[in-house]
């Protein structure tokens, strides 16, 4: 399977360190892709990595992606203009949004990215949105041009950081924190909630917990797990986790199966 | 019809002049090596093997018997499943975008001659978990087998309780041509007994000078093979090893083989099922023509693992742990089977004399305890 030529059309800087590109076909497009789902990106000559879908519509395929490595460094850096070479999209993404029942997407760091189409989706019901965000630092939220879109379509979205700095007159603390700003409607008598979360391993199992401690229940939290995809089609063994290859039967799995798999150190 | 052959001579000229490559054992530096062979002359004439945990040596047989060796340290998918292989090139255009070619040579039509049970298996696990790669599947379409029962299995042999051989059962697929040798001491060479397990086996049969076997013959075939199993130097436990394993993802004894295993990967060299590979990206000096490459890896390196920020598998018993739960267990999870066919190399291979069938009893006693 081989890279298609996709020309970086637009940029938006999110952070230092991280770049929303904006890809269009040169050729032929990927077949369509959905919420949750990866690509490999591939920079000519460079190298190739797994990442996430956060945006688009139609042949145009949005990633955003932080500048951590040689690959990351190269594809974050390229100027409009530059052709990348997509392949996929691979991998089992976030499950639709039910028709009924609370939201809840829980976003650490650069997770907010794979569920940015998440939340675009659920502004057309946005009273029942919730999107509580956490970063490190102010200067590491992504997509903070779009909180406002968001909280103006009707959706409730929080932000909190770990470490505040001089301008920020948000709430301090890890993004869990958050949840008791939200109130869940639970029980019987009305659909149930869903959650859907994004974020560094320990913030996805906490995060995980907190959802289900507030009501909603565990096969109705989704997260989506990051091991080292190569191939993107379970053929190169790098995204082993336990039972599973992250590559074909993730990255989105449901908490429960999240929780017995991330129980086990270094598995 | 099971017929009996006096020579392998004419069934590797015939194969040669139907095009295969013929790929059988030979003797080299001191092991029996997988290679091309032009004549059946090069096959191993009475050479057998000792193997034992970190102990491999040739020594010379009584008679002069070309299979009466066990596994050798390679497997076949050196040949379907090369350890290096380039996947494709790219150029890069003047408007900036670049064309992907990928290698549009005729694939390598190979023979194999000596394919045992256990490695026809391990043959049939790889077309399941690489079916989908492009370049195995046409290998492997265009691929000959000649396999041959196992008459002498070594001490570090499991295939029974793998479920694996020693024999090609009717039922296995994959084989063309279906081979029991029988050498006597003081024969100047073995005889055949053969039968076609395909159509195209059956074309090349065909072409063979040959005598219809005798039933004593026969019968002889099938009671070395009978056997064989009786004489297998090991055995898994018998437990349900993927829930087994399962359970004792936390046991104290990962950091027990720790402490001896050297993390050299080995193991996952030899086996013949072990596919994990991982690409090289590079370009020339002019930066305009790319190319990737694939090559075998294995899960105990380090960087196997490797995220930002870090390999998630750092530690031996943790790598240790990977290769045995999913050689042995998720393996089922993944691919609906298991990924041991007993062969034992990982065990004669493992410089430090790692018995894979010892540590699963070790890790079933433990979890049996209270």
């Amino acid at each position: 399977m081989t890279p298609r030529p996709y020309r970086v059309v637009h940029r938006h800087e999110e952070t230092a360190d991280t770049v929303t590109l904006r890809l269009a076909p040169v050729g032929d497009a990927l077949a369509a892709w959905s919420p949750g789902q990866f690509t490999m990106v591939y920079a000519f000559g460079v190298g190739e990595i797994p990442v996430s879908i956060s945006g688009g519509s139609g042949p145009v395929i949005e990633h955003t992606v932080r500048a951590v490595g040689a690959v990351s460094r190269a594809i974050a850096n390229a100027p409009v203009g530059t052709v990348l070479g997509l392949r996929g999209p691979f991998g089992r993404g976030w499950p639709d949004l039910p028709p009924e029942g609370d939201v809840i997407v829980l976003a650490g760091g650069i997770g907010l990215a794979p569920l940015r189409p998440v939340i675009l989706a659920g502004l057309d019901d946005p009273g029942r949105l919730s999107v509580l965000i956490g970063a490190r630092t102010p200067a590491d939220l992504i997509f903070t041009a779009e909180y406002d879109r968001w909280r103006a379509a009707g959706a409730r979205v929080l932000v909190t950081v770990d470490r505040a700095t001089a301008a920020w007159a948000g709430p301090v603390g890890v993004v869990t924190t958050l949840l008791s700003q939200v109130p869940i409607a639970s029980g019987d008598a009305t659909p149930p909630p869903t959650g859907y979360v994004c974020g560094p391993e320990i913030m996805m199992r906490l995060g995980a917990e907190a959802l289900v401690a507030a009501g909603v229940p565990p096969h109705r939290v989704w997260v989506s797990l990051e091991r080292n995809m190569r191939c993107g089609i379970a053929l190169c063994g790098h995204c082993q986790l336990g039972p599973i290859l992250v590559c074909r039967d993730g990255p989105v799995v449901d908490a429960g199966s999240a929780a017995r798999l991330l129980q086990h150190q270094e598995l | 019809m099971t017929a009996l052959l006096q020579s392998l001579e004419p069934l590797v000229a015939t194969l040669r002049a139907e095009g295969y490559t013929v790929v059988g054992p030979r003797e080299r530096d001191g092991a029996i090596v997988l290679d091309v062979i032009d004549s059946a002359a090069q096959l191993p004439s009475g050479w057998g093997v000792q193997t034992g945990p970190g102990v491999y040596r040739l020594r010379r047989r009584g008679d002069r018997a070309v299979f009466g060796h066990s596994a050798g340290p390679q497997a076949w998918k050196r040949f379907l499943h090369p350890p290096r292989e380039r996947l494709w090139s790219a150029d890069r255009r003047p408007d900036g975008s670049f064309t992907v070619t990928e290698p549009d040579d005729p694939p390598p039509r190979y023979a194999f001659l000596g394919v045992r049970a256990c490695d026809l298996r391990a043959i049939a696990i790889q077309d399941r978990v690489l079916g989908a790669s492009a370049g195995y599947a046409a290998r492997r379409r265009a691929a000959f087998i000649v396999a041959v029962n196992c008459t002498e299995p070594s001490p570090t042999c499991f295939c029974v309780s793998a479920g694996a051989g020693p024999g090609v059962a009717a039922g296995d697929a994959g084989a063309d041509l279906v081979l029991t040798e029988l050498a006597e001491p003081g024969d100047a060479e073995p005889g055949y007994v053969v039968d076609a397990h395909s159509p195209a086996g059956g074309r090349v049969l065909a072409r063979l000078p040959q005598t219809p076997a005798p039933p004593d013959v026969v019968a002889a075939a099938r009671a070395a093979v009978a056997a064989a199993t009786d004489h297998m130097g090991r055995s898994l436990p018998e437990v349900d090893l993927r829930a087994m394993l399962a359970a004792s993802l936390d046991s104290p004894h990962w950091a027990d083989v720790a402490a001896r295993c050297l993390t050299c990967a080995n193991c996952t060299l030899v086996c013949p099922t072990c596919f994990c590979t991982s690409v090289t990206d590079t370009t020339d000096l002019t930066g305009d023509h790319a190319e990737r490459w694939q090559a075998w890896a294995s899960c105990f390196e380090v960087e196997f693992s490797y995220l930002h920020g870090g390999s998630v598998r750092t530690s031996a018993s943790s790598r240790y742990r990977q290769w045995l739960t999913h050689k042995l267990g998720t393996w089922h999870d993944q691919f609906g089977q298991s990924g041991c066919v007993g062969c034992g190399r990982c065990i004669a291979w493992c410089p430090a004399g790692i018995d894979l069938t010892a540590e699963v009893r070790a890790l079933a006693s433990a979890g049996a305890e209270p």
